[in-house]
């Protein structure tokens, strides 16, 4: 009966969300800046700022060749300007491309070392950096799972990771969870092997910026035949003014292995747009599975449309192995300008790739966003759902490709994209680039777009709901099945967001 | 309870007047059953005591306990007591019922001041008086009304009324769609309510409903206006005559 206790459990959720969502009140509730010493490079990009930045995290030679080779490609490439957003012109050499709390000059050895403010900043945030169970937080004897679950956090502070928990009883599985500049110090035969393999450093423009000045991220190897015993996660947190954000993440599942990885993202409310330009990379081997969940909720301006992350996101997911496995659910409620495509190349045959994504646009965001399902093996499968929620005077893009190689034979892709209307200011596009090369395979394609109905709204207030809490909750009906693809907690923390994202977006 | 006084209401949108001078009262612990043709005004009567947009009230007034329902949003009018059964249940994707219901009771709750029920309360009572319909787990957990046949559709807007134990009950043509059992198990629910705190609004096209809902009065409503108001017999006198006498009558 495990299905029944789960959706149990869910019901109890939609309530606590609610809830959760009167108490918040205000609209983007991370807005808060953390008041500490940083330290800075100084603004601007060029060799000497990656050599610095290269310098400071100890790095063996051959990375900071790798990040000034990085920097030379960049140099000759052009910013992308086919998606359909519009924000004004980067000066990309006018922001600081590096900074770190004054207190994480000397690496704290351990998480009782690290600056009290900066374990209080996360407390805050939700993310306790201390190793206890996270409990799923419901109330009420039926619907509460018996135990508790463990979760892993790395937290990255603007460019550096202030610690991670869990290291030792991950490390007694063999799972090696820890920062990417860690990694390469410690790891660099797997640094090496694999970083750069699944976004070639000229990928893109900000694959190949990110590649020159990427500061800090997670690295994740779960060697063959182990599942990982806890979910991971990293906490991205944008802190420091007109700092960019360039993590970098690499996770690579070994034969047979297994591993559930989280990603929350949040910042500042402040009146200057700031960029965040990440590089996930997964490599996934022979029957090993990987799922990888966001809750992107960077600031996305106020309701003027000043201000925001402009989040610019390369991931990609490269199913080496034969019947390996990935599954992206993304929750992108946050940032003024998105400009992200998790996709996945199904490599092996048998392989298997899947996309979950809501996407909420409010007020001025803009948000292209999709997926790539690149079917190279036999008998690959993938499967899209997209969900799509626009308001006030937003504009909510789908971008996705689905490509069946030559031999690719006998794929199937199934792809499921639905929009949703709030008010009739907004707009919701749905652009699918289909590629066929073989005459084996199928795609299917469903694409839906509708308003919020009044009817609906009008039954749920009948019933005693404010318009609020009808908005949510027929919006969270729509996306529902997008949330249920998200690990327990993060179904919680989405289905909060997606009411409190679309606040004032009706009356 | 439920004092309705000379209501006229036009459309919104366009010029056209549909209620026009509608008078009624409903005391607490009385059933009042409204019949009459097609068209003549009874869904937009029960839209505009529950708060829908898109009409106008020109003159008149509504008031439930004393409280002017008309100056109300829906969600208060629901927390003073108003339920409405709708002739058409709305389907919601994706939302679970008993969310849906749990969500819907909790949010009175909150609007009157009054603790959340605990979810193992909830449960309890929900499985006990959705059996009673005839409601089984299945249809607890699917999305609201998606997929529901038209009797439980309606059998679903009886649980919900059970679940939120409103003080004035408007139900819209509850009885159409329903098969002979359905309708038995719907007028069971309806008077296992019945009690002196609350009032009731059935209206009906039809005498079978009030075989086993026995009203106190009955109304006839045409063209906007309540024409004609008497006892159940009322009621029989449409069954086996329609309302060509009636009408002729008051005209
Ligand atoms: N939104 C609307 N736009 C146009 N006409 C409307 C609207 N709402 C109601 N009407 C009209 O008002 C009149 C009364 O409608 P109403 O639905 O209240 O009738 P009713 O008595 O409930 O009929 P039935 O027995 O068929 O359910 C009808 O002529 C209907 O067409
Ligand atoms: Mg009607």
């Amino acid at each position: 009966m495990a299905a029944l206790d789960q959706t149990q459990v869910k019901e109890g959720v939609d309530q606590e969300t609610v809830d959760a969502v009167r108490e918040v009140g205000g609209a983007y509730k991370y807005g808060w800046e953390t008041e500490i010493e940083m330290e800075y490079a100084p603004k601007g990009v060029n060799p000497d700022i990656v050599r610095l930045i290269s310098d400071k995290n100890d790095e063996p030679e051959w990375m900071t060749e790798w990040r000034l080779a990085a920097f030379e490609r960049w140099t000759k490439m052009e910013e992308p300007n086919w998606a359909m957003v519009n924000y004004p012109e980067i000066d990309f050499q006018n922001q600081y491309y590096y900074a770190r709390p004054k207190s994480m000059e000397e690496k704290p050895k351990s998480l009782d070392e690290v600056d009290p403010k900066l374990l209080a900043t996360y407390e805050k945030l939700g993310i306790p950096l201390k190793e206890q169970m996270i409990l799923a937080g419901v109330e009420g004897a039926e619907n509460a799972p018996a135990e508790g679950r463990k979760v892993a956090v790395d937290a990255v502070f603007d460019s550096v990771s202030v610690g991670t928990t869990f290291q030792k009883e991950l490390k007694e599985a063999g799972v090696i969870f820890c920062s990417i500049s860690e990694a390469i110090k410690e790891h660099p035969e797997l640094v090496k092997k694999y970083l750069g393999s699944v976004v070639p450093v000229s990928d893109n423009f900000y694959a190949t910026l990110n590649s020159a000045v990427f500061s800090d991220g997670s690295f994740v190897y779960v060697p063959p035949g182990v599942r990982c015993p806890m979910e991971l996660s990293t906490y991205f947190r944008i802190n420091a003014e007109n700092t960019g954000q360039f993590e970098r993440t690499l996770i690579i599942a070994d034969k047979g292995s297994y591993v559930s990885y989280l990603e929350g993202c949040t910042a500042p409310q402040r009146d200057t747009a700031q960029l965040h330009a990440a590089v996930v990379e997964i490599i996934i081997e022979e029957d090993a599975e990987v799922k990888y969940s966001t809750v992107q909720n960077w600031f996305p301006g106020d309701e003027n449309g000043k201000g925001g992350i402009y989040n610019f996101v390369t991931k990609r997911a490269d199913c080496r192995g034969d019947r390996s496995k990935v599954m992206w659910t993304q929750v992108e409620t946050g940032s003024a300008v998105t400009w992200k495509y998790p996709s996945c190349i199904l490599r092996g045959d048998d392989s298997q790739g899947e996309f979950y994504s809501i996407a909420i646009a409010n007020n001025y965001q803009q948000a292209d966003t999709g997926t790539k399902m690149v079917h190279l093996g036999k008998n690959t499968k993938s499967r899209i759902v997209s969900k799509g929620i626009s308001a006030g005077k937003a504009q909510n893009t789908y971008r996705g490709l689905v490509a069946m190689h030559p031999k690719a034979k006998d794929s199937r892709n199934y792809t499921q994209c639905d929009s949703l209307l709030i008010g009739d200011k907004c707009g919701a596009h749905t652009v699918p680039y289909i590629e066929v090369r073989n005459n084996s395979s199928r795609v299917e394609h469903e694409a839906t777009t509708s308003k919020v109905d009044d009817d609906q709204l009008f039954y749920c207030r009948q019933r005693g709901m404010d318009e609020e809490e009808a908005v949510a909750l027929v919006v969270n009906g729509f996306c529902k099945d997008v949330l249920q693809a998200l690990p327990m907690e993060f179904a919680m923390e989405a289905q909060q967001l997606v009411a409190i994202s679309l606040e004032g977006s009706v009356g | 309870m439920l004092e309705i006084k000379n209501l006229h209401v036009k459309l919104e949108e366009e010029d056209k007047q549909i209620l026009k001078g509608v008078d009624l009262t409903v005391d607490a612990g009385k059933v009042h059953a409204i019949m009459g043709p097609n068209g003549s005004g009874k869904s937009t009567l029960s839209y505009v005591l529950s708060g829908r947009d898109g009409y106008e009230v020109t003159e008149g007034s509504a008031s439930l306990g004393g409280e002017d329902l008309l100056e109300m949003e829906p969600e208060e009018r629901a927390a003073a007591g108003v339920f409405l059964a709708f002739q058409y249940p709305v389907e919601i994707p994706g939302v679970g019922n008993m969310t849906f219901l749990r969500t819907a009771v909790n949010a009175q709750r909150k609007a009157r001041g009054e603790d959340e029920l605990s979810a193992t309360d909830f449960l309890k009572e929900v499985r006990a008086k959705a059996k009673a319909l005839k409601i089984d787990a299945d249809m607890l957990k699917r999305p609201v009304n998606v997929g529901f046949s038209g009797g439980e559709k309606k059998r679903n807007e009886i649980l919900q009324m059970a679940m939120l134990e409103p003080k004035m009950c408007i139900l819209d043509e509850t009885d159409s769609g329903l098969d002979v059992d359905a309708m038995k198990l719907v007028a069971e629910g309806v008077n296992a309510l019945r009690d002196e705190g609350r009032g009731f609004l059935v209206i009906t096209h039809y005498q079978r409903l009030l075989d086993h809902i026995k009203p106190d009065v009955v109304h006839i409503m045409a063209e906007g206006r309540i024409v004609k108001s008497g006892g159940p017999e009322l009621a029989l006198e449409v069954e086996n005559n329609g309302y060509a006498d009636i009408l002729a009558e008051v005209n």
